[in-house]
């Protein structure tokens, strides 16, 4: 700007123009704090963000089929799937020789496993037969198309054949298909037989009920906290133990002990039969069902709502309100009008901490939710250890992270992420 | 009207008790009109009452109920309720006020008392997460200190309680050190970049823990067969490395959010002052801005602490054995065993962390006190 | 960065400190009074014998998983893996288990007869070693059923004469079964109708008519805590739990031995191991799986010895004195209707009736 109105460029001590002299400190303060960050930076891009899309990319990939039966995928392109009609002998004959090639190495099964997720019954189809192709020869035997469909009439099924064909692709659509309940089909995209659609229930029940978590968080925190704020520093800090308690308590305690609280046998039903506050043989449902979950999880977050909101109105200054009051304003006015909207951002840090928590959760669901109280990540959880489908739940958790991807989006739109304090 | 309400309908016990408490203070206040006297006679009184209806426990909560009803007859007829608060509030202020603080007394209620039901149990003389007549009776049969003796001497519980140990202190000092320094780079202005940065940072606390789980155990199998084999290091050994690594990327979003919070109100003046005087940077950063957002990286790294300390999914899947954490016994103690164990373990820890934030505070208001400070 | 490198080299120091390096070796089981057996067992005295330190990993319930993951991943930190017969059929089918030959591999009885013949019919996989013999079966509330104590296990689907919540595992195996048999199909054709989607179906809306009142167990654990706590008045588990509730914790349960189903569980070396730790693996196996063995551990456990040869040597319980015998889930007094697993069957068909299963579950 100065240097504009004066006849030369303006020098800085050593003689160099300024304007080249700032833009020099400007680029050596960028690589510094670009310096400082880089090890960080660095340390978890390589250890975290690279596994997880490394681990994400298993959504996508589909490699098994062709690299288990390599002849009969090459067969089956010249196999028209809408005619309606069986294959000729020579897919039979290379399916025979990749599947006696497989079960030498063991791979069948695994291959069976990975279809049986798109149509039930070929698991058991591949174990079984796979006993029985073992023992062809692939030279002497042949012809083989009878032989198979004897050994099991699911290779006499032009279905079969149909799916083989479908999911022979390296790179697949299927697992993020399935993960919204529809299901890859040689005829394109279709939905899933109505019993096995419940995927796109539990999303919209992992989303509402951490909307009532953060809710019923954001009630029991916002008085607690402005208690906090406003009381002398040395009893609030005293009270404050009483928040941070069960936050340092192991989260496995925390919620074992909510199940001793909430079951039918537990102390809130005791206590309250107790009282007389309800017949002994009325006892509320409160555990293995959504009130269960909810009541756990907003008890354990309620910390993660309390610390940011806590911080935030301990710097909203006492005069304000008290300006507010003396210009007569009643006590809701003074509330509503000028505290409340200085808490916004304590709300706001607190519930994105609150919901991103939330949704990713499930030990504790899986412990007190029962069947009708668990989020998508137990189900995730089921697939990666129970099912073995990790492609299904890579595809579920992209779609999670997705979500919260964008959620993190708005946020940072709205409030700005620099406005998250955790104490 | 606790008494009242355990017999018969609620609303009807609710009504009687109201009403006898009602009489009972008409009775001490123009009757006896000693306060002392009356409060032991209804403490007493109640007492009994419960002994009478329902053993020791009952006479507990009876003597407990008897403190509270004798306390609050005096404190509603003496208007000692008014006394604290500014005099020109109006009748339907000092009521909002108590419901307030009634309110928030619930929940902090809500917040401690699935820890106090732990305590108990943990004394439990059998091996379930489950309140026995005995213990209800408060009969000394009912209680053991087994499972506090089975943590001690159980090697599975001490070796695992040892990893902890190492693990969490190491990857909270990773995380910390890391995360301070880049917190710091990113609170400058002109950083190219700077939200995606602060996105990927921050990354670790938004994707699912059991994706996370899984994608760094494949990726730290690769890293140990590395160390392992190229370099020939011992397998219990990168076994840690791994583990802490883990940790330490997990509690990274902790003291990055923590700090860039601090920093955002620090005055960079400070640091340019300092360098003015001929302070180089990292004297700089020791002497002026380290002791300026201390309390940030004091509460980020006890975050990172707590993550490493409570994390029991991702340990399953990339630990082994000989890493085995104190969440993780936790975690085999409910799954596959009854084992009230994890809850004498949770006292204990629970204890220490009441001692640990008592301590602090008291040194708090002790340096207050020196400083000439009166507490705020 | 420093402070990286000086904290682990203290790490390293500290670690150096606690421990010497001996051999180790880590062996998978299932936690609980289930480790607690092999611990004193096979672990203890095998150490004594050997040197070799080992450490337990109670992750058995994540078996499959963990070891295709591990074996993907070309890491496998296990030696010995505990697990039940269905899940040995499986790692062996997908190559995640290694080959064992009884005869050159393991001890022959003590009378000289081949461990081949002394372990019979019970060696359902190339890859898998049986321990024991358990049964999954029922426990109920003495004090919560009524005057008449359940002697049928349709009991469970008799809302009306047992009213109440009960547990069932959270998964088809058994629960399948045990609904066809109550829906009045004949016992020995229950796998040709399971076979069948009309048949799970079946089975489903039999399980259907009980589902409200059902709390899921996933962990061994859950249904002697639910059973304690009175939350349930009868639920499925492991006869080996029951026993602990009720002689060991003396809580007022008993057992329903109607239609228990037998099953098996023993070890299995995952595939790929190092020759030297294979060479371990194996020695450990040869040892903990002879005659004698088998028979300790049932001085601590309730579940029958897997070798024909061990049975006559089983005696009182190490620490309650009691008779074993009576409690075994063989002992002819409760296996007076039994219910024999098809485990060719379940291999065969788990991951088709698992999904369906599930979404039954989730709907």
């Amino acid at each position: 700007m100065t240097d504009a109105t004066q006849s030369g460029p303006m020098l800085a001590a050593d003689g160099t123009p300024l304007k080249k002299s700032l833009a020099r400190s400007l680029r050596r303060r960028k690589l510094r704090a670009l310096a400082l960050i880089a090890p960080l930076l660095l340390f978890v891009l390589l250890s975290f963000v690279i596994p997880i899309v490394s681990m994400l990319f298993r959504s996508v990939e589909n490699s098994i089929v062709s690299e288990t039966l390599p002849l009969t995928v090459i067969e089956l392109q010249h196999w028209d799937a809408e005619s309606g009609e069986l294959p000729d002998e020579a897919l039979y004959a290379a399916f025979t020789k990749d599947m006696v090639a497989a079960v030498e190495a063991k791979q069948h099964t695994r291959l069976g496993t990975r279809l049986n997720y798109e149509q039930t019954g070929m698991s058991s189809m591949f174990r079984k037969s796979g006993r029985q192709i073992k023992r062809l020869d692939v030279e002497a035997d042949a012809p083989f198309k009878e032989k198979l469909i004897d050994i099991h009439d699911g290779w006499g099924d032009v279905e079969t054949w149909k799916v083989i064909k479908t999911h022979a692709v390296p790179i697949t659509n299927g697992y993020f298909l399935n993960a919204v309940d529809m299901r890859r089909t040689p005829e394109g995209a279709q939905s899933q037989p109505e019993d096995k659609q419940i995927l796109i229930k539990l999303f919209g029940r992992t989303l509402f009920m951490s909307l009532v978590i953060t809710g019923s968080c954001i009630l029991l925190a916002y008085p607690i906290s402005y208690l906090l704020a406003n009381l002398p520093m040395r009893v609030s800090n005293l009270l404050m133990i009483l928040v941070l308690l069960p936050f340092w308590t192991s989260l496995l305690v925390r919620t074992s002990a909510w199940k001793v609280m909430l079951q039918q046998q537990g102390v809130i039903n005791e206590t309250l039969v107790w009282l007389g506050l309800v017949a002994d043989d009325a006892r509320l449902v409160i555990i293995n069902n959504q009130i269960g979950t909810i009541i756990a999880m907003t008890h354990i977050l309620l910390p993660f709502m309390v610390l940011p909101m806590y911080s935030v109105m301990q710097t909203i200054p006492e005069t304000y309100t008290r300006a507010a009051k003396s210009m007569g304003a009643t006590n809701w006015t003074t509330f509503w009008r000028i505290y409340f909207p200085q808490s916004i951002p304590g709300i706001g840090a607190g519930s994105i901490l609150v919901f991103i928590l939330s949704i990713g959760y499930y030990i504790t669901p899986e412990i007190v939710g029962g069947t009708k109280g668990v989020f998508i990540s137990n189900r995730i959880a089921y697939h990666i250890s129970s099912s073995l489908n990790w492609g299904l739940a890579a595809a579920l958790g992209t779609i999670l992270l997705a979500v919260v991807l964008l959620l993190y989006w708005v946020y940072d739109k709205i409030v700005g992420i620099d406005n998250v304090k955790l104490g | 009207m606790f008494v009242g309400a355990g017999q018969g309908s609620a609303l009807l016990g609710i009504v009687i008790g109201a009403v006898l408490m009602a009489g009972l203070a008409w009775v001490y206040i123009t009757v006896l009109d000693n306060e002392r006297i009356a409060r032991w006679i209804t403490i007493l009184g109640m007492g009994a009452a419960g002994l009478l209806l329902g053993g020791i426990t009952a006479m507990i909560v009876g003597l407990l109920a008897g403190w509270f009803f004798a306390f609050f007859i005096f404190w509603l007829y003496e208007g000692r309720y008014r006394r604290k608060l500014l005099p020109y509030l109006t009748g339907r202020q000092v009521l909002w006020h108590y419901a307030f603080r009634v309110t928030c007394g619930a929940i902090f209620v809500f917040l401690i008392t699935p820890i106090l039901v732990v305590l108990p149990l943990s004394f439990n003389a059998q091996d379930f997460f489950t309140f026995t007549p005995e213990m209800l009776r408060l009969d000394p049969e009912g209680y053991s200190l087994k499972h506090y003796r089975d943590f001690f001497t159980n090697n599975e519980w001490q070796r695992s309680f040892k990893n902890s140990l190492i693990i969490a202190p190491i990857a909270t000092v990773i995380s910390v050190s890391l995360g301070t320094l880049a917190a710091i780079g990113l609170s400058q202005s002109h950083v190219p970049g700077r939200r995606a940065i602060m996105g990927i940072l921050i990354s670790p606390m938004i994707v699912p823990l059991i994706i996370s789980a899984t994608g760094m155990f494949f990726f730290y199998s690769d890293i140990g067969r590395f160390l392992e084999g190229t370099l020939g290091m011992d397998k219990n050994f990168v076994g840690y490395i791994k583990v802490v690594l883990a940790h330490a990327v997990l509690g990274i979003p902790f003291v990055i959010i923590t700090v860039t919070a601090t920093l955002v109100g620090f005055d960079q003046s400070l640091t340019r002052a300092a360098a003015n005087m001929g302070a180089g940077p990292v004297r700089t950063f020791f002497k002026i801005q380290m002791p300026l957002i201390l309390p940030g990286v004091i509460s980020g790294g006890l975050f990172a602490f707590i993550t490493s300390f409570d994390e029991v999914v991702v340990v399953l899947f990339v630990g082994s054995a000989s890493q085995k954490t104190l969440p993780w016994q936790m975690f085999t103690g409910l799954r596959e065993q009854i084992s009230p164990t994890i809850l004498a373990v949770a006292t204990i820890l629970v204890v220490f962390s009441i001692a640990l934030l008592t301590t602090v505070e008291l040194l708090r208001r002790r340096s207050e006190r020196l400083r000439g400070l009166s507490p705020a | 960065m420093k402070v990286t490198k000086t904290t682990l080299m203290a790490s390293a120091i500290a670690m150096v400190a606690g421990g010497a390096m001996a051999e180790e070796m880590t062996i998978v089981s299932w936690g609980g009074a289930y480790s607690k057996s092999q611990l004193k067992a096979y672990h203890e005295p095998y150490s004594e014998k050997s040197g070799v330190t080992i450490l337990n990993d109670d992750s058995s319930a994540e078996a499959v998983a963990k070891l295709r993951a591990m074996n993907e991943a070309g890491n496998i930190t296990w030696d010995v893996v505990d697990v039940v017969a269905a899940d040995a059929i499986r790692l062996c089918d997908e190559g995640l288990a290694m080959e064992i030959d009884p005869d050159t591999m393991l001890a022959p009885a003590p009378d000289g007869t081949s461990a081949a013949d002394d372990f019979g019919d019970l060696l359902v996989s190339e890859c898998f070693i049986p321990q024991i013999v358990y049964s999954t079966t029922f426990g109920y509330r003495t004090d919560l059923v009524g005057d008449t104590a359940p002697t049928d296990v349709c009991s469970i689907f008799d809302l009306d004469a047992y009213p109440g919540k009960r547990s069932l595992e959270k998964r088809p195996i058994n629960n399948m079964e045990w609904a066809l048999i109550c829906d009045g199909v004949a016992k020995d054709d229950v796998y040709d109708v399971l076979a069948t989607p009309e048949g799970q179906d079946q089975a489903l809306a039999k399980l259907g008519t009980i589902k409200d009142n059902v709390v899921w167990w996933s962990a061994g654990a859950d249904t002697p805590q639910l059973l304690a706590d009175g939350e349930v008045i009868m639920g499925s588990t492991y006869n080996g739990r029951l026993f602990s509730v009720i002689e060991e914790q003396k809580q007022p349960v008993a057992m329903l031995w109607d239609a228990q189903v037998f099953d098996l569980d023993g070890w299995i070396i995952p595939a790929g191991l190092s020759e030297e730790r294979q060479k371990r693996a194996l020695d450990y196996i040869m040892f903990a799986t002879d005659t004698q063995r088998l028979a300790d551990q049932a001085k601590w456990i309730s579940y029958g010895p897997a070798r024909a040869s061990s049975a006559p040597l089983v005696g009182q319980h190490a620490e309650l004195g009691i008779e074993m015998a009576p409690h075994m889930p063989t002992d002819p007094e409760n296996a007076k209707n039994t219910f024999l697993y098809n485990y060719e069957f379940w291999a065969d068909y788990r991951d088709d009736i698992d999904a369906k299963f599930q979404a039954w579950l989730a709907q």
